[in-house]
C-alpha cells in the first residue's frame, strides 16, 4: 500500500494548505506593503520582483499521468496493494468484457437499421469501470454520452439500455432523445443531454447542494477534452471553485472530438492544467488503468468532500471506435495509428495480461465469458425490439408539471382528430 | 432614471454598502416579527394587513416569504449578497446566512447552469440575472436544458424549483443594452413560464407563484418601475396564479392588452380615449406570456370587435404577433377592424431615441382611433 500511504499523506498535506488557501477573500484588510511584498484586495500578499520575468508554462514540467500497471500488465516497481482480489478483479474485467460487447452489438444493430443511432466507449471501458468503483453509488453522476459504463456498474440493466436505445415504452425516457442519452434517478445518474458541457455549471448547483445536505455525498460529472473547450468548463469549474462545492470534474482525455485532434482543440498542458487557474487540486490518471483510475477518483471524491471544495481528474486515454454511428473516422486518422493504440493500451488487453500474469484467466475464460456476455445482450436487444412505442399522449406530457396548458391540450386535441381522419397515415404507430 | 440611481448606489457602496444592507436588514427584520398568514393562491389581491412600497421592496418581501417558508431555497446571483444592484436582495443575506444569499461570479450561463443543477436535487432557488439584456449568455442552459430537463427524462427529472429573475425594459437612459425585453424568445420555448408584473402587489404574488411553480420560470421585473410603481402590498403570503391575466378596467369598445410598464401607458391611452373620443377601453394585463391567457382576452374581443396589443420589444416576431394570431383565431369574425400592434421598432434599442422607439400613450391613442375608425 505504499503509493496510497503516500497518496493519503499528500492529501493532508494539501488539506492544511487548502485551509490556507480558503481563506482568500474572506478578509478585507487594509493594504500594507513591505520591502519585500505588498498586499492585495483580497488579502493576498504578493512577493515584489524586480526581475521582469514572463512565466511560460512551456517552460514546466508536464503534469505526470499515475498509473500502477503498465501496458504488459504489469505492476510497476514499488507498488503494492493493487488488483489483490481475484473476485475483485474478475468483476472489473467481465464487466469491461461486458460494456464491449454491448458497444458491439448495438453498433452493429445500428448498421443493420435496427437502432438509429449508437455511441461506443472502445478504450475507455476502464475510465467507466474504474471511475463508477472510486465515486459511491450514491453520488450524483452527470455524463457526456460515452459513460454508459458507469451506469452499467450501478446496475442499470441491460435490457434497460436496450430498451432506450430502442426507443420503446419501457425506455424510461419515453423514447424522446436518441440512442445512449439514458438517465435512471435510481442510480442517481441525471439524464444524458446533448448540448455539451452544460452539465458543468449543473454540476457546481448539484455539488452545492450536496454540501448543505451534509451527507457526504460529492457530484460527479464527466465530459470530453473537447467540450473542456467550451465557455460552461470555465463557468462550471469558476463557480464550483468559488462556492467550494464537492465536485469531482472528470475529464475523459481521448485524443479527438469527432475529427478534431488535440492539438487544434487546446494549447496547454492537456486540461488538467487549467485546474490550478481555479485553485482547484488536480491530478493526471492513465485511463487504460483501471486500478489508477479506481484509486484517483476515490481520493478525488474523498477530497472534495472533506475540504468541500472541487477537485480535478483527467484520465488519459485514447477513442479507438469512430465517434459515433454517424463518423467514419479513417477519414481524418489512419488505420495504422488506431492499430497502434489498441495494441498497446487497450484497457481490455491490459487487464486480460495482468489477470493471466496471476493464472486467473486463459482463452476458455474469455471465450465463455465473451459468449455468456455477448448472449445477454442480444437477449435484451431483441426483447428491445419487439415492445410497442411509447403511447403518442407521450408527446405532449412532461412539458410542464401539473395541469397542462390550454394551448398544448388544444394541440393534442388537434393531432388526435388528424390521426383519427387519416388512420392509414399512422397504422402500426403508436397507439 | 432607477438604473441611474441604481448604478449610483452601487459604487456607493464600495463604502456604504454595508451600512446600507444592515439599515435594511434592521427595518426588515422588525417587520419578520410579525406573524404572517400564508393565503396560497387568490384570485383577487387579498384584503388585510397592508404596506405601502415600491416595486423592489415588494419582490424582496416575496423573496423573504418564499425562504422562510423553504429552508431549501437559495438566493444568488450578481452583487446580490449585498442587497443587488437594484436593492431586491437587501437584507436577506443578514437574516438567511451567507449559505442561503450569495454572489456568484461574474458569468450568467454559469449562474443559470448552477440554478439548474441545484434545482435538480429538488430543491427552490432564485437565481438573479442582472440584466435582461445580458440573459444571452445564459440563453442555451435556459432554453436548452431548465426547459427540457422534465421532458428529455420521461419525466423522471426535472430542475422545477428554478426561478430566473431578471429587470427587463427600458428605463429612460438605458440605451442598446439596458433597455430590452427578451420575453418573446422565451415564449418560444416549450416547458417554461414567463411572467411580468406590472407593479409591487401583482410582482409580490405572482413571484411567489414562479418560485413554487414546479416549473422553471422567468420572472421579468420591468426596471423602470422598481421605484416609480408604489402601492399597498399585503403583508400575507399569497401567489397570483400563473397563465391568469386581469382586466384592469373594464371597458366595451376596444380591448388593450399589455403587461409589464406598458400597462399604465395603456391605462393612459384609455383616459385619453374616453376623454377625446369617447371610446370605452378595457383594458388587461397578461401577466403571464407563457403560456398566457388566450381566454380573457378572446372573451373581452368578442365583447368589443378591436383590439390593440402594446410592448417594448421589436415588433417582428414580438409576442404582440402571437396574441394577434391567436385572437384572429378565435374571433374571426367578431372583429370589426384589422388588430393593431404598437411596439419598439425593428432596431437595436436607440438611448437618444428612446421616446421615439417606446410605445407611449399617443402612439397607443393613435392605435385605438385606427381601430374604432375603421
Ligand atoms: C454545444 C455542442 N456543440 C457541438 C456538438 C456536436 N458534438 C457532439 S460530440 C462532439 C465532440 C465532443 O468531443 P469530446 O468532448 O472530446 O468527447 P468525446 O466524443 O471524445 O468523448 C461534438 C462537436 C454538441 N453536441 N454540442
Amino acid at each position: 500500500m505504499a503509493i496510497v500511504a503516500a497518496a493519503a499523506a499528500r492529501a493532508a498535506a494539501r488539506s492544511v494548505r487548502s485551509m490556507a488557501a480558503r481563506s482568500w477573500g474572506v478578509t478585507a484588510r487594509a493594504m500594507s506593503t513591505s520591502p519585500e511584498a505588498g498586499e492585495y484586495p483580497g488579502g493576498v500578499t504578493l512577493p515584489f520582483t524586480t526581475d521582469m520575468a514572463f512565466h511560460d508554462p512551456a517552460d514546466d514540467d508536464r503534469i505526470p499521468v499515475f498509473r500502477v500497471m503498465d501496458e504488459s500488465g504489469m505492476l510497476r516497481e514499488g507498488v503494492e496493494g493493487f488488483g489483490e482480489d481475484r473476485e475483485d478483479v474478475t468483476n472489473m474485467y467481465t464487466t469491461m468484457l461486458r460494456i464491449h460487447q454491448l458497444d458491439t452489438i448495438f453498433y452493429e444493430a445500428q448498421r443493420q437499421g435496427r437502432i438509429s443511432f449508437y455511441m461506443t466507449a472502445n478504450g475507455e471501458e476502464s475510465i467507466h469501470v474504474g471511475a463508477a468503483l472510486g465515486f459511491n453509488n450514491d453520488d450524483p453522476v452527470y455524463a457526456q454520452y460515452r459513460e454508459a459504463g458507469l451506469l452499467l456498474m450501478r446496475g442499470f440493466t441491460l435490457q434497460q439500455f436496450a430498451d432506450q436505445c430502442c426507443s420503446n415504452e419501457d425506455d424510461g425516457g419515453k423514447g424522446r432523445q436518441m440512442p445512449v442519452h439514458y438517465g435512471s434517478p435510481e442510480h442517481h445518474f441525471y439524464t444524458i443531454s446533448s448540448p455539451l458541457t452544460t452539465q458543468l455549471p449543473q454540476a457546481a448547483g448539484t455539488g452545492y447542494a450536496m454540501k448543505m445536505e451534509g451527507k457526504g455525498r460529492c457530484c460527479a460529472v464527466f465530459f470530453g477534452e473537447g467540450a473542456a473547450s467550451e465557455g460552461d468548463f470555465h463557468a462550471g469549474m469558476n463557480f464550483a471553485s468559488t462556492l467550494e462545492a464537492p465536485v469531482v470534474f472528470f475529464c475523459r482525455n481521448n485524443g479527438y472530438a469527432i475529427s478534431t485532434p488535440v492539438k487544434d482543440q487546446y494549447r496547454g498542458d492537456g486540461i488538467a492544467s487549467r485546474a490550478a487557474g481555479y485553485g482547484m487540486p488536480s491530478i493526471r490518471v492513465d485511463g487504460a488503468d483501471v486500478f489508477a483510475v479506481r484509486e484517483a477518483t476515490r481520493a478525488a471524491r474523498d477530497m472534495a468532500v472533506a475540504e468541500s471544495r472541487p477537485v480535478f481528474v483527467e484520465a488519459m486515454a485514447y477513442r479507438e471506435g469512430h465517434h459515433s454511428t454517424s463518423d467514419d473516422s479513417t477519414r481524418y486518422r489512419s488505420g495504422d495509428e488506431i492499430a497502434h493504440w489498441r495494441e498497446t493500451s487497450n484497457p481490455i488487453g491490459r487487464l486480460r495480461r495482468f489477470m493471466e500474469s496471476k493464472g486467473w484467466w486463459d482463452d476458455e475464460r474469455e471465450k465463455a465469458a465473451n459468449k455468456a456476455e455477448r448472449k445477454a445482450v442480444l437477449q435484451a436487444l431483441t426483447a428491445a425490439e419487439k415492445k410497442p412505442a411509447p403511447d403518442m399522449s407521450e408527446l405532449f406530457s412532461d412539458v410542464y408539471a401539473g395541469e397542462q396548458p390550454w394551448h398544448l391540450a388544444e394541440q393534442e386535441v388537434a393531432l388526435r382528430k388528424h390521426m383519427a381522419r387519416h388512420p392509414e397515415h399512422y397504422a402500426g404507430e403508436g397507439h | 432614471m432607477a438604473l441611474r440611481r441604481a448604478l449610483a448606489r452601487v459604487s456607493g457602496a464600495q463604502s456604504s454598502g454595508r451600512a446600507l444592507a444592515a439599515a435594511g436588514a434592521r427595518a426588515l427584520s422588525s417587520e419578520a416579527a410579525v406573524e404572517v398568514p400564508r393565503l396560497g393562491q387568490v384570485d383577487a389581491i387579498p384584503s388585510g394587513p397592508a404596506t405601502r412600497m415600491n416595486l423592489f421592496t415588494a419582490i424582496n418581501q416575496g423573496m423573504r416569504a418564499a425562504m422562510q417558508t423553504d429552508d431549501d431555497c437559495i438566493l444568488f446571483g450578481e452583487d446580490v449578497a449585498f442587497g443587488g444592484v437594484f436593492r431586491c436582495s437587501m437584507g436577506l443575506r443578514e437574516e438567511f446566512g451567507g449559505e442561503r444569499v450569495f454572489n456568484t461570479p461574474l458569468c450568467e450561463q454559469g449562474i443559470a447552469g448552477f440554478a439548474i443543477g441545484y434545482a435538480a436535487t429538488g430543491r427552490s432557488c432564485i437565481a438573479e440575472l442582472q440584466f435582461a439584456d445580458y440573459i444571452f449568455p445564459a440563453f442555451d442552459q435556459i432554453v436548452n436544458e431548465a426547459a427540457k430537463f422534465r421532458y428529455r427524462s420521461g419525466g423522471q427529472f426535472d430542475c422545477g424549483g428554478v426561478t430566473f429573475r431578471s429587470p427587463c425594459g427600458a428605463v429612460g437612459h438605458g440605451g442598446l443594452y439596458h433597455s430590452q425585453s427578451p420575453e418573446a424568445y422565451f415564449a418560444h420555448t416549450p416547458g417554461l413560464k414567463v411572467v411580468m408584473p406590472r407593479s409591487p402587489a401583482q410582482a409580490k404574488g405572482l413571484l411567489l407563484s414562479c418560485i413554487r411553480d414546479p416549473n422553471p420560470c422567468l420572472f421579468f421585473e420591468p426596471k423602470a418601475l422598481y421605484r416609480a410603481s408604489v402601492e399597498d402590498v399585503p403583508d400575507a403570503d399569497y401567489e397570483i396564479p400563473i397563465g391568469k391575466a386581469e382586466v384592469v378596467t373594464a371597458g366595451d369598445d376596444v380591448t388593450l392588452v399589455a403587461w409589464g410598464a406598458q400597462v399604465h401607458v395603456m391605462e393612459k391611452a384609455a383616459a385619453m380615449a374616453r376623454d377625446k373620443l369617447g371610446v370605452s377601453c378595457e383594458v388587461i394585463d397578461l401577466r403571464s406570456i407563457l403560456p398566457w391567457d388566450a381566454e380573457t382576452v378572446a372573451a373581452s374581443v368578442n365583447k368589443t370587435g378591436r383590439v390593440v396589443i402594446a410592448h417594448e420589444a421589436p415588433k417582428t416576431g414580438g409576442f404582440a404577433a402571437e396574441v394577434a394570431s391567436e385572437i384572429q383565431e378565435r374571433c374571426f369574425l367578431r372583429l370589426e377592424a384589422p388588430i393593431q400592434r404598437v411596439t419598439g421598432y425593428d432596431t437595436p434599442f436607440p438611448l437618444a431615441f428612446e421616446r421615439h422607439y417606446v410605445p407611449d400613450a399617443l402612439k397607443v391613442f393613435e392605435a385605438v382611433k385606427a381601430a374604432t375608425s375603421f
